[in-house]
Formats: structure tokens, sequence, C-alpha cells
């Protein structure tokens, strides 16, 4: 692992006050709980983000009131969850409810780790990195099946299914539309899809018409998958209440809420990441200074995520079968064109 | 650290496999199982399998068990529970599977294992690419092949099946 001037001189610290064994577990536990306060913060930041843009959006004011401008609102709301009794029913199948929150925010958190902020911030630089994002990814649903399953409500239920196929459904094509993208670097790892988009400029330029195409199907699918509007259809609070955690209440609420907008924060990411050069600054003006790699980064995915939710007031939400018919007899099949037209545009070197 | 890391895995795998065969419950069966799979994706990860464990996670944890979750849910109740086998029966099975793990065991103990002293490395995806379409020798084209043909088959089974017989 390679890590920032600042954080190596904590590792050889660690190294030097106690034996090679522990110094190693302590600075997991620390890196982990480094990565947790990320995720918490993230997490509420993005939920006061989408308050306000909807607010602008809508031309009112939004939250304001706790705080300078409304920045505490989110926190006081996690405070409130926090404190709040837990309630359920009683005749729930009480293990597998109390399970179910934890498979997706694991599952994100787990995903978190590999992704590259900065040329030195990467917990797991594993070599096949986009596959193990897609397969740990795939875990998530569990926990809104189980929820749905467990919580023994009809429409928890009903909002459990839908989220179920639909998940399923669209982890296909965001699955394709990255291997479009794989095609050009040759590589699943991060670090070496960032190391190609440094020569080679931003990836969809190099893939210009094919990689633009699959840039659009990843955010439609991406926006299926994190179950966001106009894919909310699991939680359509006018026929199912609010869908697969409608029994849930407190901190197990908040753990799916929390899980669905880290869930963004990631599909963000990972566009960032394969499309827009990650951590590289546009064009390599900033390139030499690596305190502001994360910067880039991280504005980046802001501008994706902005994209994302403003998606959510500008598109009404699609019925089911409208979404089954817009990904198997729309998207995967121009999918799989796209990818052929790929591999043909690299063969020939018609690459930019 | 290795070691340790290798009981407590292996401990996850026995553990659940044991809960999943004598729940009462189906779905919390299901999930027992799924927590034995991903421990052995685990195990992958630690000897540096990653794609085998990734696939161990997408295909075993991702697909398969969310199928099972499917049927489930379609099927069963939350307050369903399964039909307690009788006595008879559970003796019956538990000798039976307890002659398999013996026949098992005794085949690990006595194989004589090669030890390799060749270093750690992790496998590259282009290298299980080219060695899935090599027809060398070492190479797999034809089991890859074959099990293509066999999805296909799967696939228009599928089709046939859920269009029902009017269209034939």
């Amino acid at each position: 692992m390679r890590l920032p001037l600042f954080l190596t001189t904590i590792h050889d610290w660690l190294y030097s006050m106690m034996p090679e064994i522990w110094a190693k577990i302590v600075e997991m536990v620390l890196i982990a709980v480094g990565y947790l306060a990320f995720f918490a913060v993230a997490g509420l930041f993005l939920v006061l983000l989408e308050r306000w843009i909807a607010a602008w959006i809508q031309l009112r004011r939004g939250p304001n009131r706790v705080g300078p401008g409304g920045v505490f609102q989110t926190i006081a709301d996690a405070l409130k969850l926090v404190s709040k009794e837990l309630t359920g029913t009683i005749k729930a199948d009480m293990f597998l409810y109390n399970l179910a929150p934890y498979f997706p925010i694991v599952s994100a958190l787990i995903v978190l780790s590999v992704l590259a902020f900065s040329s030195t911030i990467q917990a797991y630089d594993v070599n096949i990195g986009i596959f193990f994002i897609i397969s740990v990814s795939s875990i998530g649903v569990i926990g809104i099946l189980l929820g749905g399953w467990a919580s023994n409500n009809k429409y928890s239920l009903i909002g459990a299914m839908r989220s179920g196929v639909q998940v399923v459904s669209y982890e296909l094509s965001v699955g394709l539309s990255l291997l479009t993208m794989v095609l050009l670097t040759g590589s699943l790892q991060l670090s070496q899809i960032i190391e190609v988009q440094r020569t080679g400029g931003w990836l969809i330029l190099q893939g210009h018409i094919p990689a633009i195409i699959a840039f659009m199907i990843y955010m439609i699918a991406g926006t299926a998958e994190t179950n966001r509007t106009p894919f909310d259809l699991v939680e359509a609070e006018s026929e199912l209440g609010a869908g697969y955690h409608t029994e849930y209440s407190g901190m197990k609420f908040a753990y799916y809420f929390l899980a669905e907008f880290i869930n963004m924060f990631l599909v963000a990411a990972i566009a960032v990441t394969i499309f827009f050069g990650g951590w590289l600054s546009p064009f390599g003006i900033t390139d030499h200074i690596i305190w502001l790699q994360p910067v880039w980064f991280l504005a980046k995915v802001g501008g994706i995520i902005l994209l994302m939710m403003w998606f959510r007031w500008t598109f009404p939400r699609l019925r089911i079968d409208q979404i089954l018919t817009l990904e198997w007899k729309y998207l995967l099949p121009i999918n799989l064109v796209n990818i052929v037209i790929m591999a043909i545009i690299i063969l020939l070197g018609w690459t930019l | 650290m290795e070691r340790i890391f290798f009981y407590l895995f292996a401990s996850i795998i026995i553990v659940f496999a044991l809960a999943s065969v004598m729940s009462h419950k189906i779905l919390r069966a299901v999930i027992y199982l799924l927590f034995s799979l991903l421990g052995i994706a685990a195990l992958y990860f630690m000897m540096d399998y990653t794609f085998l464990g990734a696939i161990q996670m997408a295909v075993y944890a991702g697909g398969i068990i969310i199928l099972f979750i499917f049927s489930v849910l379609l099927v069963h109740h939350v307050e369903g529970e399964l039909e307690q086998p009788t006595m008879m029966r559970r003796l019956l099975m538990g000798s039976a599977s307890l002659l398999g793990f013996g026949v098992v065991i005794s085949i690990i103990l006595n194989h004589n294992f090669v030890t390799v002293n060749a270093s750690a490395k992790s496998t590259e995806v282009s290298e299980i690419g080219k060695g899935l379409l090599s027809y060398e020798s070492g190479g797999f084209i034809l089991p890859f092949e074959v099990i293509s043909i066999l999805l296909l088959a799967a696939m228009i089974g599928a089709i046939i099946i859920s269009k029902g017989r009017k269209n034939v």
C-alpha cells in the first residue's frame, strides 16, 4: 500500500512502537475507522446536499434553521434517529429483520475501500478492481429483499420484489457498460485505469462515440441500481407506504437510508474513475501537486452527483413494466452492439 | 496471523453450513448458506486468488442466493416452518453424511500433497482470458465452448417454458 507523507510518519511510528503483528492490526483498525468516518460524514453531507438542491430546483428555501444556512440539519436528524426507540413488528422473523439493514451498508463500505481517492490514498488496490466492485455490490440487494420479506408486511414484500427485479436487471447494464471501457484500458485495476488516462486523455474522450453511449447507459443503470427517482418505485409512497423499509425505525432505517446515499456516491465515483480520469486534473494542469488530487476527485464526483440529483426533479417515475422494457429491450441490446463497435474502433486504431 | 484468519474463516464456513442444514426456517437456511459461501470467498481472497473469490461472490452470493431468496419470497410465508423429519430418517441421513465425511477425510489425510515452493503471485485477468481461449495444451477452449452451449440450451429452454405451449 502506498501512503501520503503524513500517513507514512504515523505508519513508521506505529511500527517502532510495538511488535509488527500488533502494529499491523492497529493500522488496519485505524484505516477502517478513517473510512467509516468518511462514510458517515459523506452520507450526512449528501442528504443535506440533496435537500438543498431539491429546494433550489423547486424555488423554496430548504433546510435553513439549524446552524448557518442549515448545515447542521442532517446531524440533528441523525442524532434524533440514534436516540429513537427501535420499534418493530412482533410477527416478523426477528433474526433476519435485524440482520437485513447491515447487508447494503457493509457491501457499500467494502466497495469504498477499493476506490482511488488519489495516487496515494487507496486502501485495497486489487488487480480485479472493477470486477470486485461489481461482485461485492451485488450482495447489497440481499438486504433489501430480506428486509422486505422479514417485515411480514405485504407492501414491504412488494417493494422488495420490485427492487430485486430492478437491481438484478440493471446490474447487467452497469457491468457491460464498464466492460466497454475496460476494452480501452486493458486492465481492471483502478490505479492502472487512471494511469492509462494520464497519458492518453480521459477515457470518455479516448473512446469518443461508444464511450459516450456507454456513459449514458452507465448513468441510467447506475441511477436505477441505487433505486433513485425516476426508478424509485421500490418505495413509491403513493402505492407502497415506504416500500421495503416501512417497518424499520431509528438507526435500522438510517442504515438503509445512509447506504442509499453512499451507493449514489459510489456510482458517481466509479463513473469518475472510469470515464473522467479519477483524480487526474483536466489537461494535467495541476498533476504535480499531490494534495490537489483528492480535491479534483471529489469535485468531479460532486458534479456527477449533482447530475443524479437533477434527474430526480426532472423525470417522472416509471412503471415497473416500463423499467423492465427499458433494460431488456433497449439498454441491453444497445450495450452489446456498443461493445462490438468499441472493439472494432480499437482494432482499427480510431481512438483519440 | 494468516493461520488465525484461516481458522476463523474455516470455523465460519463449518458453523454456518451446519446451521444451514439444521435450521427450521427456510430463508434463514438460505442466509446461513450465504455466509458459508462468503467464508469460502474470503479463503480465496486470503490465498490471493482474487478473481476466483470475486467469481464466488458474484455467482454464488450475488446470483444463486438471490435466486433462492426470490423463490422463497414467492412461495413461503414469514411464519412458515419446515416439516420436521422423523427420528429414523435423521439417524439414517446422519450416518450417511458421517460416512461421506469419513471417506473424504480419509482421502485427504492419506493423499500425499506436493509442496509448491513457487512464490505466491496473483493471477492476472488477461492470463485467465487467454487460458480460456487457447487450444494448445493447458488451454480451456473445449470446456469453455461446451459450457456456452449448455448455457444457450438453458436460455432457449427457459424462453420456451415461459412462453407456454400455445405459440409453439
